[in-house]
């Protein structure tokens, strides 16, 4: 029955069983390690800002809080963590992880390691919605004597980026069938397309609306609070725990649609499915804090390259690495120029361009789309 | 449907199949069975339809004309999970976008259909795929980094993997090989060979597309000729073949020797064939 036997074979296959645990071993330690850093930096982060608090005091109240011993829980530092820090701290997590994962996913739908929703033009629709709400919100609204509710804009995000994917899909799949190249392809042109029109949008806008405009397509945590925790909680932790699922599915997705199918896997459901989840979680992202690039294309290749590309490690990493990164960021952000703090796209752009530029040189004889 | 002859039930089956993109008919009225035990060849020239054929019954492409079965049922009824456990494809050439090692490139073998299986046992039947095919010293390596006919090994060993997890799901199992190889140097190409006719001598319904004739006659149960969609052959090597069909079919002048002419190199490998019929 052997092909070619070899003198040693027998050790081989030992060593293979051991080879098998060794990968394991390692992907248990990168998530233990990855989720100590981010737990690490958020108490950091927690601490930073216009009133510095040390990591030991946070630590302090937030275990007090954690043990219900609320008694414990008055004065300043304690206001200025549970009501001011900890919510953007949780934001950053929560935008980080959904970003990083719809990277992953995206990469391993469009088998692409390019592929960002940022480029198939998820993220310029949601930007896009976000814009007209801005700029057209009140001139529809105008002499009916309603105003904008404060909920608009995050609910326009999250349709805009909704309405971009359904479109790419419906426009990418022929009887039943969706062609991944042409979704690619596509997903360009629709961005394009958003940012010419979001860009029409910023020429008739006045100057007020401009600042808004700007601001929002550079990201910001700023405006976190419990309020709007509450709105993309719901939304992204629920999407933390389906993505696992599709692990299986990427993994042989890898070797082409049609080896997927002959391995048992509903493909057309695996992609659909992931699809929803990208436009869950970019919507969700962008309506809160605006567009926010890179983080989906970075963390998914430092895992690659640290862990390697299986799925059932990339996609939880992933989560666990976009939520360390944006919440590395956001104190760079407050940081850089405090007592202000930059727009966190700024920052996150800044390392994520150099960055992707390196992975281009890098890998510069063999990049096929 | 006629799914039996002289050799038992078919376990794939399909009856005047036509394939067509637009008003072009890539297969047409195509019937053929596939029984296990046996080693079926598909034989053409470029552009036949060889591997539309095997993609229909694969169930990979939905045909336009005629009926398809597998194990008695449509094809296209049965679930992609429940064919998975009982039939394993390789393609004729599979590239990676991010760098998986061999070994997890054979584990998705295993990973759908053997899912259930405790996991010692997924790494055993792992294992063993790797070993079989050649490549288990290749196991760590990255998938994308390896050599075309390197490349096809590990595929073949993939498809080993899911046969092995699938046995026990059904009666018999069916194998398809598109072109395995076309990278493979000689001692590769006759041991990929000889290792799918021992899948079949173990039951399994083997077909392989293939383009060295020479080979094809070596190891076939049954050949299958395809010119311009349609079968225009089929049966047992030796009565199949004849020098004008062959004319016809392959546009070249060439003449069939019973026996190696003198003078003439013609390279018949027999000492394979001779030790898997022993």
């Amino acid at each position: 029955m052997t092909l070619a036997a070899r003198p040693g074979e027998l050790t081989a296959l030992s060593s293979l069983a051991a080879f098998a645990a060794g990968r394991r071993r390692q992907g248990a330690l990168a998530i233990v390690g990855v989720t100590l850093l981010c737990l690490m930096l958020a108490v950091v982060a927690t601490g930073q800002g216009a009133v510095q608090i040390a990591p030991a005091r946070v630590a302090g109240i937030l275990m007090a809080k954690l043990s219900g011993h609320d008694e414990l829980l008055i004065g300043r530092d304690a206001l200025v963590v549970l009501n001011i820090r900890l919510p953007r701290v949780l934001l950053a997590m929560l935008i980080g992880a959904a970003l990083a994962i719809s990277g992953a996913l995206m990469q391993g739908l469009f088998r692409n390691p390019l592929a960002d929703p940022g480029l198939v033009g998820v993220s310029a629709g949601a930007g896009l919605a976000a814009a007209a709400t801005i700029v057209l919100g009140d001139r529809l609204l105008a002499g009916t004597g309603f105003t904008l509710p404060f909920a608009a804009l995050p609910v326009g995000a999250f349709c805009g980026g909704l309405v971009s994917t359904l479109a790419l899909y419906l426009i990418a799949t022929r009887q039943g069938r969706t062609s991944i190249a042409t979704m690619l392809l596509a997903g360009v042109a629709l961005g394009a397309l958003a940012g010419s029109l979001t860009g029409l949008l910023a020429f008739i806008s006045d100057d007020r609306q401009l600042r808004d405009l700007t601001f929002w397509s550079l990201g910001s945590l700023g405006g976190a609070s419990w309020a709007k925790l509450v709105i993309v909680a719901p939304i992204v932790l629920p999407l933390l725990f389906a993505v696992p699922l599709l692990a299986r599915g990427l993994n042989a997705l890898m070797l082409g649609e049609a080896e997927a199918y002959h391995l048992g896997l509903p493909v057309q459901r695996i992609k659909g499915l992931a699809i929803l989840l990208v436009a869950l979680a970019v919507g969700a992202s962008v309506a809160t804090a605006g567009v926010i690039g890179f983080v989906g294309i970075v963390v998914p290749h430092l895992i690659r390259i640290a862990i390697g590309p299986d799925h059932r490690l990339l996609l939880p990493l992933s989560a666990l690495g976009g939520a360390t990164l944006l919440v590395g960021a956001d104190i760079a952000a407050r940081l850089i120029v405090a007592p202000a703090e930059l727009p966190i796209g700024i920052v996150t752009a800044a390392v994520g361009a150099p960055f992707f530029l390196w992975l281009l040189l890098r890998r510069a004889n063999h990049v096929d789309l | 449907m006629s799914t039996s002859d002289e050799h038992g039930s078919a376990l794939v089956a399909c009856e005047g199949v036509g394939f067509a993109i637009g008003r072009r008919k890539l297969v047409d009225q195509a019937t053929l069975e596939l029984h296990p035990g046996r080693t079926t060849i598909l034989v053409g020239p470029n552009g036949a339809g060889k591997s539309t054929l095997l993609k229909l019954l694969t169930g990979e492409l939905q045909p336009s004309a005629g009926r398809i079965s597998f194990d008695g049922e449509a094809l296209a009824a049965v679930p992609g999970w429940r064919l998975a456990s009982r039939r394993a494809v390789m393609a004729q050439q599979t590239r990676l976008a991010f760098p998986f090692t061999v070994y997890e490139v054979a584990r998705l073998g295993v990973d759908g259909v053997g899912r259930r299986l405790p996991r010692g046992q997924r790494e055993a039947l792992i294992g063993q795929a790797l070993s079989a095919a050649g490549v288990l010293d290749l196991a760590a390596r990255s998938y994308q980094t390896l050599s075309g006919g390197e490349q096809q090994r590990v595929q073949f060993a993939r498809a080993l993997c899911q046969l092995e997890a699938g046995r026990g799901a059904g009666p018999s199992q069916a194998l398809f090989l598109d072109e395995p190889i076309a990278s493979l140097d000689l001692c590769h190409q006759l041991a990929l060979l000889d290792m799918a006719r021992s899948l079949a001598s173990r039951g399994v319904a083997v077909l392989i597309v293939l383009h060295d004739l020479n080979l094809a006659v070596t190891y076939a149960d049954e050949l299958v000729i395809m010119d311009q969609g349609r079968i225009v052959a089929r049966g047992a090597p030796a009565a199949t073949l004849d020098d004008a069909l062959l004319r016809q079919v392959f546009k070249v002048d060439l003449s069939l020797s019973r026996a190696p002419a003198p003078g003439l190199p013609f390279l018949l490998p027999q000492q394979h064939r001779a030790q898997s019929a022993a």
